[in-house]
């Protein structure tokens, strides 16, 4: 099952805003790992094709990786606003 | 502005444990919870440590017992498998006295603990507001603080700033006193400086799915009788050398089948093998998939976990304020056995303890909160966490997941084989090929920082 199926599984309540925002500058021109890109269990990140970061935010299973990953402070992050985001009802 | 007497921030197991105690107490105690219920944000393997907990809120654990939720199964056969190349071997235990006559664990999914402990709560008197976000801690003298952050960590402040209570959007809540009870990220604590961001090297990633099969199927694969659990862990190459294991969990009507990582290990990867690719590759291995045939994958979930031991917890108690929980670092990863949730509802017990002395003071500052730190000490969280103060070091070294694993299913499989070979006797057997590593220094090395175990 691929991750975007499994996402799809999840009760998830968007925002308009994002939660997460990446400061490309310093992502394109400070960055050396690009960690965000595999720690993700999520696998939100991607760089597209003029190799600008994005993350697909809401998809997000708020577990940090990325926050904490980001040692080079490209990364704005906050828990969506309250009732939004990820709603587990097992887990 | 409005004033309670005590803001707890987060809904989770320290949360509403710290609720519970207060408002059992008759503290006027209002809970935020960003999710749209206690338990929506939250993500557990796992299992919870019942029996540590005889002291904290037995009449919990009554109630708990007499109305058969909030847990899924007890946990009455343990096993590990410890992979290697090409083969594995499993130790498994079934012990009367971990089974009986109460269960040392149960099981359990947070959605429905958590709800079931927020229902607790609220009986007792605590206000719990669901969808409510706390962005960030109000210091006196509206100092610098925030709910949000940039990768690499805020700076302690170098003063003692007092929290005299939340902002959550536009609305301020002021209270005596406001227990941090937000989680592993520590985002509000790290905004007011009240501790530093939690680096890599003290966290770890856990990620998992909930696959749903019937009872019976669950209780024919994992030989337990009608209504009991089983808890099962893999060490070695299910996590690529990395530090970590596989976990399987059996569930009422599911499993609970993921993987725990080291987030620095992780990140320093140069493969880029990502992170979910573990899990897909654990579910495939011949010693689990087919205790997951035909199951469906309910749910997919991840989760932050503080692996940092006791040298990362930081000051947890200041004017205003106390941390509990996975915000305060609160955890103890053994590999075998890894405690959080305990701790968790422990230490929000011990900071409503603490809450209620200073309550009867009417005092609120730093040293009359420092009753927290006693009670925890005198509790079996610090203690348990002190004397395994060595575990985070031991377990990064990576020759555990990788030389040792091979060197142990390889001494098994000596056991087994039978056939051509440099002899038909045991220790031969056993000795063959082991030269290199019972001779290299670092094997001796790893024995020696070992010692604390």
């Amino acid at each position: 099952m691929n991750i975007d199926a499994k996402l799809g599984l999840d009760v998830f309540k968007l925002d308009t805003e994002r939660h997460i925002t990446i400061d490309v500058e310093i992502c394109k021109t400070v960055c050396r790992t690009r960690a965000c890109l595999y720690v993700c269990p999520a696998d939100l990140f991607e760089l597209d094709d003029q190799g600008t970061m994005t993350v697909n935010w809401e998809g997000c299973l708020e577990c940090g990786s990325c926050l904490i990953c980001c040692d080079d402070r490209a990364l704005t992050w906050t828990y969506p606003r309250g009732g939004f985001g990820v709603q587990y009802r097992m887990s | 502005m409005e004033k309670v007497d005590c803001i707890v921030v987060g809904g989770g197991l320290a949360g509403l444990s710290a609720a519970y105690g207060l408002a059992s107490a008759g503290v006027e105690v209002m809970v935020l919870e960003r999710g749209d219920y206690a338990g929506a944000k939250n993500v557990t393997g796992g299992r919870l440590y019942t029996s540590v907990l005889g002291d904290v809120y037995p009449e919990l654990w009554e109630e708990a017992a007499a109305e058969g939720g909030p847990f899924e199964r007890p946990v009455v056969r343990e096993a590990v498998t410890v992979l290697g190349d090409g083969a594995a071997t499993t130790v498994e235990l079934r012990s009367d006295r971990l089974a009986a006559p109460s269960p040392q664990s149960h099981t359990l999914l947070r959605a429905k603990f958590d709800q079931w402990l927020a229902e607790k709560a609220t009986d007792k008197g605590a206000t719990i507001v669901t969808g409510m976000k706390a962005d960030e801690l109000l210091l006196e003298g509206g100092g610098a603080s925030g709910g949000g952050a940039t990768g690499g960590g805020a700076a302690a402040a170098t003063s003692r700033p007092k929290v005299i209570g939340i902002r959550a959007g536009d609305d301020e809540v002021g209270a005596d006193v406001t227990i941090v009870a937000e989680g592993a990220l520590g985002l509000l604590a790290s905004g007011a400086g009240l501790r530093e961001q939690p680096p890599a090297a003290d966290h770890a990633r856990g990620f998992k799915e909930v696959v749903e099969l019937p009872s019976q199927t669950i209780e024919d694969r994992f030989r337990v009788a009608e209504g009991e659990g089983a808890a099962h862990l893999f060490l070695g190459t299910v996590t690529r050398g990395m530090t970590g294991g596989g976990f399987l969990y059996t569930n009422k009507e599911s499993l609970s089948l993921g993987i725990v990582v080291s987030m620095e290990q992780m990140r320093a990867r140069e493969d880029e093998l990502e992170s979910w690719q573990l899990l897909d590759e654990f579910r495939k291995l011949p010693a689990v998939a087919p205790l997951v045939a035909g199951g469906t994958v309910a749910e997919y979930s991840a989760h932050g976990i503080p692996e940092g031991g006791i040298e990362q917890v930081p000051r947890l108690f200041g004017d205003g304020y106390l941390l509990a929980g996975d915000a305060a670092g609160l955890s103890l990863n053994a590999l075998v056995t890894v405690r959080g949730m305990d701790f968790a509802i422990a230490s929000g017990h011990s900071a409503a303890q603490a809450v209620l002395t200073a309550r009867k003071a009417d005092d609120y500052s730093a040293a009359m909160l420092a009753a927290y730190d006693r009670l925890l000490h005198r509790s079996f969280v610090l203690p348990d966490m002190a004397a395994a103060r060595d575990y985070p070091r031991i377990i990064e070294n990576r020759r555990l997941f990788t030389q040792y694993p091979d060197l142990l299913v390889r001494q098994v499989e000596a056991l087994f084989t039978v056939g051509p070979g440099p002899s038909p006797r045991l220790l031969p057997r056993l000795w063959r090929g082991k030269r290199e590593i019972v001779f290299d220094p670092a094997t001796w090395r790893d024995l020696w920082s070992m010692r604390r175990l």
